[in-house]
């Protein structure tokens, strides 16, 4: 990684950041005013909003967050070991299965105990 | 080119900010957050002392790989024992939970 | 210190990761301190990329912000909208004594040190070097290194174990299905409650 590679990551952000605020900032400026108590409400599909937006979720949404953590925690050791693999023999793949077994077992024992069942 | 007590400063000032934060919060998940700032701090330490001290060296950097799993396996069990007491307490405010206080 | 490219980098990364960290544990809005914690995490993924530590810069993100932060935030939507306040306790004072003793500490154990600790052979200036160049920041030496039985094979391996535990217990503990399952049950929780 050179300099000018940072560079251009830092491009990307500096684009990421102005390509959503350019339009919403021009809508700001440009757009004219005329608001009525029909157009403030919030959109939602055109019918009209039931309750508070900040509701609470079930539990269960929680359970895959978790599976989707671990698994990318595992994808931080991957990496690396993916990047080695040509000069690793077929300890390090033994190794890397023991890794993933383990990490399976776990998605095995969760799901027949019905933690990933969605009633 | 930025001396490296500078880096330490920042993670002490990252540091002290999360210490404040575990002691001053009411709500669980804030102190989670305010560990998860602290833990920060010690990763910027590591790889700062990493690259300033042994950068023909991986240990640094490994140390702080591990951090990241000990962090998420952290964040993974705090945050669902605190999905089970406000279960049981209908509360996530540690004061409300005393259970065990004398 | 020179006015560099990195030197002005380097500040508006601390600035960030400082600011928005002090914003953690100061917004009222708990939703609003979890954003803020993405944006400070984000800070130091900067600082690791500044310290040529590119893959932990990618760590970062795509662990911390990508799945430890949402972690946090799915917590907060999972609790009711009451219990959603950032608000400090009654020790707080106390606690700001706490922090900033820490901190004066902190610096006066690093000033007498500031000359040792400034300008090194090994530069963090990534423009002058090759950081390719710089012995051990290849990623398939740590990927070699990682399963290297003389090296980190141990907590490689145990840090499986840990992820497994982490998985079973938390899934298990948030599940419903288990939670409200009578063979589980022991009996001793607060049927009053």
């Amino acid at each position: 990684m050179t300099v000018h590679e940072w560079l251009f990551i830092g491009l990307f952000f500096a684009l990421g950041w102005m390509l959503p605020t350019i339009p919403i900032v021009a809508g700001k400026l440009l757009g004219p005013k005329r608001p009525n108590k029909i157009k403030q409400q919030t959109y939602e599909c055109g019918i009209e909003t039931v309750g508070n937006t900040w509701v609470q979720f079930r539990a269960q949404y929680y359970v895959f967050a978790l599976v989707f953590v671990v698994f990318d925690v595992e994808l931080i050791f991957l990496f690396p070991w993916a990047m080695a693999y040509n000069k690793l023999g077929l300890f390090a793949l033994f190794e890397m299965t023991v890794f993933i077994l383990l990490l399976v077992v776990a998605l095995v024992y969760t799901w027949r105990k019905g933690a990933l069942e969605w009633e | 080119m930025v001396p490296l007590w500078m880096y330490l400063l920042v993670a002490a000032g990252l540091f002290s900010i999360g210490l404040y934060g575990v002691l001053s919060r009411r709500n669980a998940v804030a102190i989670l957050m305010s560990i998860e700032l602290m833990l920060n701090a010690v990763n910027i330490n590591l790889v700062a002392f990493w690259r300033y001290n042994s950068p023909g060296d991986l240990n640094g950097q490994v140390f702080a790989l591990f951090v990241f799993v000990v962090a998420a396996a952290e964040a993974a069990v705090g945050l669902a024992l605190i999905i089970t007491i406000y279960r049981r307490h209908k509360s996530v405010i540690v004061e409300d939970v005393d259970l065990l206080k004398w | 210190m020179d006015i560099t490219a990195e030197s002005v980098v380097f500040l508006i990364l601390s600035a960030l990761t400082l600011g928005s960290g002090l914003l953690v544990v100061t917004s009222r809005n708990l939703f609003h301190a979890a954003l803020y914690l993405m944006l400070s995490l984000f800070g130091v993924a900067g600082l690791f990329a500044l310290l040529t530590a590119p893959f932990l810069a990618f760590v970062q993100v795509t662990v911390y912000i990508g799945a430890i932060a949402i972690l946090i935030i799915f917590a907060i939507m999972l609790t009711p909208q009451v219990t959603r306040t950032n608000a400090r306790n009654t020790q707080w004072v106390g606690a700001v004594v706490v922090a900033v003793v820490f901190f004066a500490v902190m610096v006066s154990v690093l000033t007498p040190l500031m000359d040792d600790l400034g300008a090194d052979d090994w530069s963090a200036d990534f423009s002058e070097e090759d950081p390719d160049d710089v012995p051990g920041t290849s990623l398939a030496d740590l990927g070699e290194q990682l399963v290297d039985p003389d090296y980190y094979m141990l907590p490689f391996e145990v840090a499986s174990v840990l992820l497994m535990a982490a998985l079973i217990g938390a899934a298990l503990m948030v599940s419903p299905a288990i939670a409200d399952d009578p063979e589980t049950e022991t009996g001793d929780d607060e049927s009053g409650g």
